[in-house]
């Protein structure tokens, strides 16, 4: 019993994980009806950025800013080059160009900082909880807790700034119709910035939760492509969908993986999670919170 | 002046019907042929060959089979990769376990299994739509490697899974030199491309496109949705798949179920982006930009580097590589988001109307 809570608290803190970077991909998606390929390159700029400023001796809390100004400046600057000019054009097309940015994202980041992978420490050790593995056999990353944590400030900062904020409501109704949204006056260009640079923050706030778990390298950028389960069983427009489908494909590959793997021989978290959100799909096609889709002819 | 299709008069309806109705057209496309047939193979030599040609053709192969696809029928696949694993190690073993088969046989069975592996997972097609199914098929791409290297049997309980392809065998005949790969190859990717381009034109093509354009409004005038959307994955995986088999045969020689990875998929989804979505010249275009686009670059980089005696380190420039190749597919979309397809069709338009401009 007490090996199966600790698979099922390492799954679901592991689905936190996942979430935090499904949360990026949700934002832009909302407000600009954009699936942004790029948020895993993203996720690895930032992180690379971050920990190669801090390996030159700047201070962190000065290097997060530092950072946290770049990522902004892409955004804005992706809006600027990539979106703008691509406005009307069918989804695919913008699809299409957050993939090139990505290939853009991750040559610049090897290039100027290299291509070798760095640890990260934030202070909190990704060691077990003492006391936990003491008095019940269970052992949970007191880091995997930590990140938690963060995701669910990150997750209420982000409620509150949509739900009750000016710029949030103006993202939310950019949202539900562009042209609506301009009719009203809400500058379009402007919300499509902050949109891509509060996505560039929560790419920062991934990257270091994934920098401190597996090291920043290259590698980082895949992360994305387990965030994408994540995202199609929650539903693309739901931030509460990011978070409860991370935590349904977090348990369920740990525990598939534990209890169901030694079957077929093993390895089969690489799909296993793709099948769940099949499967999912198959009964509600537009994920668990997604916006009902209406179709007319 | 030379391309002008005046004076040109249909009096039946088969010379209305034909695949190139302008007479110019089946000028062009014949000495394409004897080029690329004829020419070709005396003239250039076994790098071109071996290492640009053969890759063109194949990759311009799964291109068309994507486009008949997402480009046709209107469902973004990210799995093409997959499929094109499945020709490849299905054709293997059919060489491998049926006595005599024949290798073009082969190509068909790894095609075959191909198209009924993409029935199974275009089977989410029938109610999940867009990006949504675009995630969706990444499911293949994973499960299907995942299988391929879990099983020994794929792979003939080779360890890690590489395989290599039997030499290439036709009517006694050993065909191992790259002229006679390259060959082999022009004739299936010629005969595949008449096959897709009659294909497109067909009441079948019609459904796929009706599809694409709306599927409830093509339900509405009854094509059938669930034959139409399966039958658009089929024909694109085996069309996937005979490249895979050719990739392995008459390109690679070993593969591994690895070298079928999720790149290889964004690289074919590239080739019809940037060659044009529903467009079976633009699969060609497009496989033909993406597998020359590297050489090109590293091309200029040694020229720049005996310009100016700076050596590029290798770092640097697959760094540099991969910003240019971003950035230029950013620049398509926005330049031309109907891609190099459009272009040519652009061209030919002015060519017919010139010198007058309207």
């Amino acid at each position: 019993m007490a090996f199966f809570i600790e698979v099922l608290a390492g799954g679901l803190l592991a689905g936190v994980m996942y979430s935090l970077v499904a949360l990026g991909f949700v934002l832009i998606y909302k407000a600009s009806g954009v699936f942004n390929f790029a948020q895993g390159a993203m996720v690895f700029f930032a992180a690379l950025t971050f920990v190669s400023l801090v390996e030159r001796g700047v201070n962190a809390w000065l290097a997060l800013v530092i950072t946290l100004a770049v990522m902004v400046l892409l955004g804005l600057a992706t809006e600027r080059v990539v979106l703008r000019p691509l406005v009307n054009q069918p989804p695919i097309t913008l699809f299409m160009a957050t993939i090139g940015l990505t290939f853009v994202l991750e040559g610049l980041s090897q290039l100027v900082w290299g291509s070798q992978p760095h640890g990260l420490e934030l202070g909190v050790p990704d060691v077990p909880i003492e006391w936990l593995s003491q008095k019940a056999n269970i052992n949970i990353s007191q880091f995997d807790l930590f990140a938690s944590a963060v995701a669910g400030i990150l997750v209420a900062v982000l409620a509150v700034f949509f739900q009750k904020t000016r710029i949030g409501r103006a993202l939310r109704a950019v949202a539900d119709d562009h042209q609506a949204a301009l009719a009203v006056g809400i500058p379009l260009k402007q919300i499509w910035g902050i949109v891509w640079a509060v996505a560039g923050f929560v790419a920062l706030v991934a990257g270091l939760m994934w920098g401190v778990r597996n090291g920043v390298q290259y590698a980082l950028t895949f992360v994305a492509l387990k965030a994408l389960p994540v995202l199609i069983l929650g539903g693309f427009e739901s931030i509460a969908g990011a978070i409860v489908g991370g935590l349904i494909i977090g348990a369920s590959e740990k525990l598939a993986e534990v209890y169901l793997g030694p079957y077929v021989g093993g390895g089969i978290e690489s799909w296993f999670a793709y099948v769940i959100a099949l499967g999912f799909l198959l009964v509600r096609p537009q994920g668990l919170f997604g916006e009902k889709i209406i179709e007319r002819v | 002046m030379l391309y002008r299709e005046a004076g040109q008069f249909k009096t039946n309806y088969a010379a209305d019907q034909q695949l190139f109705p302008i007479r110019q057209d089946r000028i062009g496309v014949a000495a394409l042929l004897v080029i690329a047939f004829v020419v070709v193979p005396l003239t250039a030599n076994q790098y071109w060959l071996g290492a640009i040609l053969t890759p063109f053709l194949i990759f311009a192969l799964a291109a068309l089979g994507l486009n008949i696809l997402t480009g046709y029928a209107g469902q973004l696949s990210l799995g093409t990769a997959a499929f094109m694993a499945v020709g490849a190690f299905m054709a293997y073993n059919a060489e491998l376990r049926i006595p005599g088969m024949p290798i073009l046989g082969s190509f068909i069975i790894g095609g075959l299994s191909a198209a009924a592996v993409g029935i199974v997972f275009g089977l989410p097609s029938l109610r999940i739509k867009g990006f949504y199914l675009a995630v969706a098929t990444l499911a293949c791409q994973f499960f299907v490697l995942w299988a391929l290297q879990r099983f020994g049997w794929f792979s003939n309980h080779s360890s890690s899974g590489v395989i290599t392809a039997q030499k290439i065998e036709i009517l006694g005949y050993v065909l191992d030199s790259p002229q006679a790969k390259y060959l082999v190859t022009l004739a299936v990717v010629a005969v595949l491309a008449l096959a897709a381009k009659n294909l497109v034109r067909s009441e079948t093509g019609r459904a796929f496109m009706a599809v694409r354009d709306m599927d409830v409004a093509a339900g509405v005038i009854g094509i059938p949705l669930m034959k139409t959307k399966l039958l658009a994955f089929a024909i694109s995986s085996f069309y996937c798949g005979v490249a895979g088999a050719l990739y392995a045969f008459c390109y690679l020689g070993t593969v591994e179920p690895d070298g079928f990875n999720l790149d290889l998929s964004f690289r074919v989804l590239f080739m019809i982006i940037i060659g044009g979505v529903g467009s079976i010249l633009g699969s060609f275009l497009g496989a033909a930009f993406i597998t020359l686009f590297p050489i090109f670059l590293s091309l200029i980089s040694q020229g720049i580097s005996h310009a100016t005696g700076v050596e590029i380190s290798h770092a640097i420039l697959s760094n540099l590589e991969l910003i240019i190749f971003g950035a230029l597919i950013i620049f398509f979309l926005i330049v031309e988001p109907h891609g190099l397809a459009r272009l040519w069709q652009i061209g030919k338009e002015k060519l017919r109307l010139w010198p007058f401009p309207h």
